[in-house]
């Protein structure tokens, strides 16, 4: 596969390694000349001396053939219009962005540019694992089927223990689909009754948290 | 009509000086706040004495972006410094507020050409230049 990465920076030039580690073709686009003299000296014809949001920079390092444009700069704008480019320009299958800013990442969505990774949002998808106390986990997003799963624990006192599944109201677009209780996972019934201690994974729209978090909180307590 | 202009540097003031003594309203987004000095200098009364709008901020912030007004813009232009910027806010422009028109300034010449083929008003001031050296040597 030939990959086609913008930005040298830490991200670019670990995932350039270990894509041709990998076995992969790649080109590294660096804009600045110090910069692109360090990584030069590790990857030599491997990295290229341009700005990646110039066309003739990107087309000199063959974004015609590219398989794969990773637009991984520290400008959000850039990293938007580079994959852009290799989409809509060049008909590149292929393209992930990086979002430096996680609140602009409604603009990466708004004009196409997917998959986009931030790393504050992944660090953060870990924090939710670990700090259990905190009730919900997100096991799988799929923004673009308009699906997630999330995991949430059942204490004390909260709403929904106690309650059969047939008794429990969730919005519509959220169903339970599985209690985990005791180290085990099951499909309940509809007989099947919630009791404190279970967590509890629930297939949703996303933007539903908020309307069925409020059943799983202890009683007291708020959000 | 109600202008909203994005980066007031030379360019962006100048066409934001003009466009209020047109008796447009004229908002003003910049990120850097004495970019008001430069609407001020050599007006009679200052530029929110006059009637203009200016919020300080960057071109992506949602929050700049609703307070400089650009839910009510009927024309935005994009002229800050960077060609990279000019170009997503004119597409955020068009796509998430529907302003009816969006004029770009992209000083590449070959994404002025590539964007204006997909829908994108582009004004190229390095364009306008080559032509005009060109017909200078031309004309002898």
């Amino acid at each position: 596969m030939y990959v086609l990465i913008a930005g040298a920076g830490k991200v670019g030039w670990n995932l350039a390694r270990e894509l041709i580690d990998k076995g992969h073709e790649v080109t590294l686009i660096e804009g600045n000349r110090d910069r692109y003299l360090t990584v030069d000296q590790e990857l030599e014809h491997a990295v290229q001396y341009g700005d990646a949001t110039e066309l003739w920079v990107l087309e000199r390092a063959g974004i015609q053939r590219a398989d794969l444009v990773i637009a991984v700069t520290g400008d959000d704008e850039d990293n938007i219009l580079i994959c852009q480019v290799a989409k809509e320009k060049y008909l590149c299958e292929r393209i992930v962005a990086r979002v430096n800013n996680p609140r602009n990442y409604r603009w990466f969505k708004l004009l196409g540019i997917l998959p986009a990774v931030s790393a504050t949002d992944l660090i953060l998808r870990l924090i939710e694992h670990e700090v259990p106390q905190y009730g919900l986990v997100h096991l799988l997003d799929l923004p673009e089927n308009h699906l997630e799963i999330i995991e949430l624990s059942v204490p004390e006192g909260a709403p929904i223990a106690g309650l059969r599944l047939d008794e429990v109201v969730l919005p519509d677009g959220s169903l339970i689909i599985s209690i985990l209780r005791s180290g085990g996972g099951f499909v309940p019934k509809a007989e099947t009754v919630i009791e404190p201690g279970d967590a509890v994974l629930v297939v949703l729209d996303p933007g539903l948290e908020e309307e069925i978090t409020g059943q799983f909180a202890a009683t007291g307590a708020r959000g | 009509m109600f202008v909203l202009i994005i980066g007031a540097g030379r360019v962006g003031s100048a066409v934001a000086k003009w466009s209020l003594a047109e008796g447009n309203e004229v908002s003003v987004l910049d990120e850097d706040p004495l970019s008001l000095e430069r609407l001020n200098k050599d007006q009679q009364s200052s530029w929110e004495d006059a009637g203009g709008q200016f919020t300080v901020g960057t071109a992506l912030e949602t929050d700049a972006l609703d307070a400089a007004g650009i839910a009510q813009a009927d024309v935005v232009i994009a002229s800050t410094d960077g060609d990279n910027t000019n170009l997503v806010v004119a597409q955020i422009a068009q796509r998430q507020y529907d302003v009816k028109k969006v004029i770009v300034r992209v000083l590449d010449p070959r994404r002025a050409e590539w964007y204006a083929e997909q829908g994108l008003e582009t004004v190229c001031p390095t364009a306008s230049a080559i032509d005009m050296l060109q017909s200078a040597v031309q004309a002898g």
